[in-house]
């Protein structure tokens, strides 16, 4: 056996994919701005160009293994909580897994990771705080890289809170622009919601397995998990549904915060604030699939939960729908993209939510090749034209043919063109919805229209971006189209590259009807479920080939449609517009969901806030009055609320936490000492309860 | 009192209750940071108490007792370094060491 | 013999003790301190532990406690400040802290410590603690080191920022 395949030695420096990012972050994050521009540079490609390589060998070191049960392989580097109780014990290990399923993610982060991190060289040229970027990317590869290779579900928390983390410091990476600082807070704060799910739903799991296992789990291991997922059957359900479904679900609404589905997806078109290498990769190609990757690896609990499943797989279709939508009317190429990106991980979503797990990987990995190219081309376009407007752009064909020719690749990959990746995996999930199972009846029909009508959508609205950028004459004026210019060769490479890859990207997963091996899907097997096979059980050959040719009408249809629309007839777009203005300009809109979210969530909130620090001026008689007016209030405002019952709800609650906010705040003295006195004050407690019990 | 390890202690009870009872009721600064001093050296007599008179053990060297005082030794230093520094700042800029003044953390 | 040395340590250590806290004079507060402290420092070589008794006498009465006599001196410029503060918090504090002591006094005596039944004769303890220091304990060692050296510049910084600033 070779050297570099001996599994012990990938076992032994499997901590190196995620800590080399770490250890470049650290460097360029203390040293960089000391260190010279071309030593910045080479440190924060360099230590993901050694994870790729790593992974590389991992994979041959994973394959190299016969048993295909067997390819896996487990560092622990030291336990970190250890807990004994009367029932057993419990541990958690700092440990990384290395499967099939984390194998596919590593590859696709560290290789397309890499490669974003060279075109961030040319694309931040002349910045003055290149290193402070460098370190956050490397930072975010690292929480990334430790999100997938975790392998318990604590670990995992912890690269998912930071991928978090280092998305809001790259959004708002231009923090001195008051609205790229808030874009980054907003996709922070929308995060958290999710993040919230996600807990709860851990704390869920935990509490359900360690009081029903009698001390036979010991931690969270996804191979312990995987055992135990019985006995959440066994749990009393909650309000009638069962304890698999509600944590399914709450996982699932971890998911939506990060991978941007309906109803938390507002931040990530916001999030196109940040400088456009950061998009692609975090915004496109890796984190938003965070959720995705998080539920093939957990696919025994969502195969336990079928109404969770049915639930993923209803928010996946309607996102993917309701988000082409949206992206038919946007100017700003970026947005275009972004909700671009939000559509198909819908479609993502909707793989995993029939089950076909292994589909739902493929058109990640796919996904992440052309998504990042079409960013990056964007990033390219945005760098030559200095602007985001695509109606300040056109006829770029001929100004930078590079960036065209490799941003065409992926326009046909994301449209569904035969045989480019993007068709391959596209098709493999609609064909895997129309055989799905759901437990509705004609659900998998109906969600494999809705699938289609996307595909039709995108075909339409990529086609416009196109018609729109590289075709016709330049419309920014002809002071800005002498400056018109090529990219350098350090960011056309990486499209060169990523352009080989959207075109071939898709033999990893070959459909039935070829004949030939699935090479992902037989990959992936042994770590999903039994049940999740997708559409290759069923060999119906002339069906699958029949929807295959449909989808192919669909996606042509949807280009000759954009075509005739902004090549062929100018003219038309405007009118379709005037005929239909009111539909037009809700979609234009994004169909208020900010301007909702804003008036349901954020103005109470506030006005909240405004009251508390009104209630700021007034504080002296506050406190002495203030248990007597709280109850006259409340009275008052039972009263009240009759008249007004909508309005007094609402203002109400208000009114009681400001009450409390100002009962509490007079806790807050200021002086050490009464903090210290508190701290003594509790010592007391313990004392006593120690002699009285 | 006998020489025994609840005498020791015993004693080291009173320096924590006392230098307690100087941090919760000093208003000079440099008053509160003698009282923590005791504190500190209520813990560290109880490790070496206990390294002195506890059972010996196969697995861990009673002397570990010693060593974790001498940190604790170590940590006073650093924590009286960095406390007086921040009276004397304080002190230039506030003229004052009185710690009833200091509340800007009010909420 | 050995107990009457023992008993006499105790009493250096525990009544200068109160006057730290009672002692309505800085000055005399520091003082008194300082013979608390080489009170604890004799307790820890009648404990057999003169390694540490040699590092109290060092460190804390040849360094701690001078800073913080430095300290007293340095600010005790201007209007002498009421040193306690007023009576209600005083016996605020008398109590809370009197219960603990209680609870504390009472474990102490009460608890069934696993102590060994024949005490051993004390030993040099420098060379062992060198072991430790270096052996086992050598990562919390070396962040000690660091805490003190950041502990030093961060308090140099500290003091000569605020005397810039004015």
């Amino acid at each position: 056996m070779n050297a570099l395949t001996d599994p012990e030695i990938i076992k032994g420096s499997l901590w190196l994919i995620p800590c080399l990012p770490l250890a470049g972050a650290v460097i360029n994050g203390l040293l960089g701005k000391r260190l010279p521009e071309r030593l910045v540079h080479f440190v924060g490609c360099a230590n993901v160009f050694l994870a790729f390589l790593i992974s590389v060998a991992g994979f041959f070191t994973l394959v190299g293994i016969d048993e295909p049960q067997q390819r896996f392989l487990i560092q622990s580097l030291y336990q970190w909580i250890l807990t004994v109780w009367h029932q057993g014990s419990f541990s958690l290990e700092v440990a990384f897994r290395l499967d099939p399923l984390s194998m596919a993610l590593c590859l696709v982060v560290s290789g397309v990771g890499f490669l974003i991190h060279l075109y961030s060289v040319g694309y931040m040229a002349g910045d003055e705080s290149q290193s402070r970027y460098f370190a956050y990317l490397n930072l975010f590869t690292f929480s990334m890289l430790l999100l997938i290779l975790a392998d318990n579900l604590l670990l995992m928390f912890v690269g998912w809170e930071g991928v978090g983390l280092c998305s809001y410091l790259l959004i708002g990476f231009w923090f001195t622009d008051l609205e790229k600082a808030q874009a980054g807070m907003k996709a922070f704060i929308v995060n958290r919601v999710g993040d919230f799910g996600f807990f709860v739903g851990l704390m869920l799991l935990f509490w359900t397995l360690f009081e029903g296992s009698n001390g036979t789990m010991t931690g969270l291991g996804f191979q312990q998990l995987r055992d135990g997922i019985p006995l959440l059957g066994t749990a009393n359900p909650i309000l009638g549904v069962g304890v698999a479904t509600w944590v399914a679900l709450l996982f699932f609404v971890g998911a939506t915060g990060k991978s941007a589905q309906i109803p938390l997806y507002i931040w990530l078109p916001d999030a196109m604030a940040g400088p456009t290498p950061v998009s692609a990769f975090i915004h496109a190609a890796t984190m938003v699939t965070a959720g995705v990757y998080m539920i093939v690896r957990l696919n025994f609990l969502y195969v336990a939960a079928p109404a969770a499943m049915a639930v993923v797989a209803v928010v996946g279709g309607l996102t993917a729908f309701y988000a082409a939508t949206i992206a038919l009317t946007q100017n700003d190429i970026k947005r275009v993209l972004a909700y671009s990106t939000i559509s198909q991980l819908g479609y993502m979503f909707l793989a995993v939510g029939v089950a076909a797990f292994s589909t739902g990987i493929f058109h990640l990995v796919t996904h992440a090749f052309f998504k990042a190219l079409l960013f990056l081309g964007a990033g390219s376009v945005i760098h030559a034209v200095h602007s985001n407007d695509m109606l300040e752009m056109g006829g770029l064909k001929k100004y930078m043919p590079h960036t065209y020719v490799t941003f065409m690749a992926a326009y046909l990959a994301i449209s569904g063109i035969p045989p480019l990746s993007g068709f391959v995996s596209k098709d493999e999930i609609l064909w895997a919805t129309f055989n799905s199972h759901l437990p509705v009846a004609g659900l998998g029909k109906a969600l494999w229209a809705l699938g289609l009508l996307t595909a039709g959508l995108t075909a339409f609205y990529m086609t416009r971006l196109i018609a729109l950028t590289f075709m016709g004459s330049f419309r920014g004026g002809s002071e800005k189209e002498k400056h018109l210019h090529e990219s350098p060769a350090v960011m056309t490479l990486p499209l060169m590259a990523l352009a080989v890859l959207s075109v071939v990207g898709g033999v990893i997963g070959l459909p039935a009807v070829t004949h030939l091996p699935n090479l992902l899907h037989d990959f992936l097997g042994p770590v999903l479920s039994s049940h999740g096979a997708s559409g290759h059980q069923a060999h119906a050959y002339w069906l699958e080939l029949l929807l295959m040719l449909i989808s192919i009408g669909v996606a042509t249809t949807g280009i000759y449609l954009g075509w005739l629309f902004y090549v062929k007839r100018p003219e038309l777009p405007g009118k379709v517009a005037a005929r239909f203005a009111r539909i037009y300009q809700v979609l234009e809109q994004k169909y208020y969901v900010d301007e909702i979210y804003q008036a349901l969530f954020l103005r109470p909130l506030l006005k909240l806030v405004a009251l508390s620090g009104h209630f700021d001026l007034n504080t002296i008689d506050g406190a002495v009055n203030l248990s007597s007016r709280v109850t006259a209030k409340f009275a008052f405002l039972i009263g009240w609320e009759d008249l007004k019952i909508v309005d007094g709800a609402v203002n109400g609650l208000a009114e009681i936490f400001k009450r409390w906010g100002a009962a509490i705040r007079h806790l807050q003295t200021g002086r050490v000492q009464h903090y210290l006195y508190s701290v003594v004050l509790g010592i007391f407690g313990l004392c006593v309860f120690m002699f009285l019990f | 009192m006998p020489y025994s390890l609840p005498s020791f202690l015993v004693v080291s009870s009173l320096l924590f209750c006392l230098g307690m009872y100087t941090v919760l009721t000093r208003r000079n600064a440099i008053g509160v940071l003698m009282g923590i001093e005791l504190v500190l050296n209520g813990a560290g007599l109880n490790f070496v108490a206990f390294s002195r008179f506890l059972e010996p053990s196969q697995t861990a060297s009673l002397l570990s007792g010693q060593v974790f005082t001498l940190f604790i030794i170590a940590i006073a230093a650093a924590e009286v370094a960095v406390a007086l520094a921040i009276v004397l700042s304080l002190y230039s800029r506030m003229k004052t060491i009185d710690v009833e003044e200091f509340k800007q953390l009010q909420g | 013999m050995k107990d009457i040395i023992f008993n006499v340590f105790i009493l250096l250590t525990v009544i200068p003790c109160f006057w730290v806290a009672l002692s309505s004079n800085i000055v005399h507060a520091a003082f008194s301190l300082l013979i608390t402290l080489f009170g604890v420092a004799g307790l820890y070589v009648l404990l057999g532990a003169d390694f540490i008794g040699v590092v109290q006498v060092i460190v804390y009465i040849g360094g701690i406690l001078i800073l913080i006599i430095f300290g007293v001196m340095m600010t005790q410029r201007g209007k002498l400040l009421p040193l306690s503060i007023q009576l209600p918090g005083k016996v605020f504090g008398a109590v809370l802290t009197g219960v603990i002591l209680v609870a504390l006094i009472l474990t102490a005596t009460r608890s069934l410590w696993p102590v060994a039944a024949v005490l051993e004769e004390p030993q040099p303890t420098s060379a062992a603690i060198g072991d430790l220091l270096l052996g086992k304990y050598l990562i919390p060692f070396e962040v000690a080191s660091v805490l003190l050296l950041a502990a030093l510049v961060g308090a140099v910084l500290i003091v000569r920022r605020s005397v810039r600033g004015e």
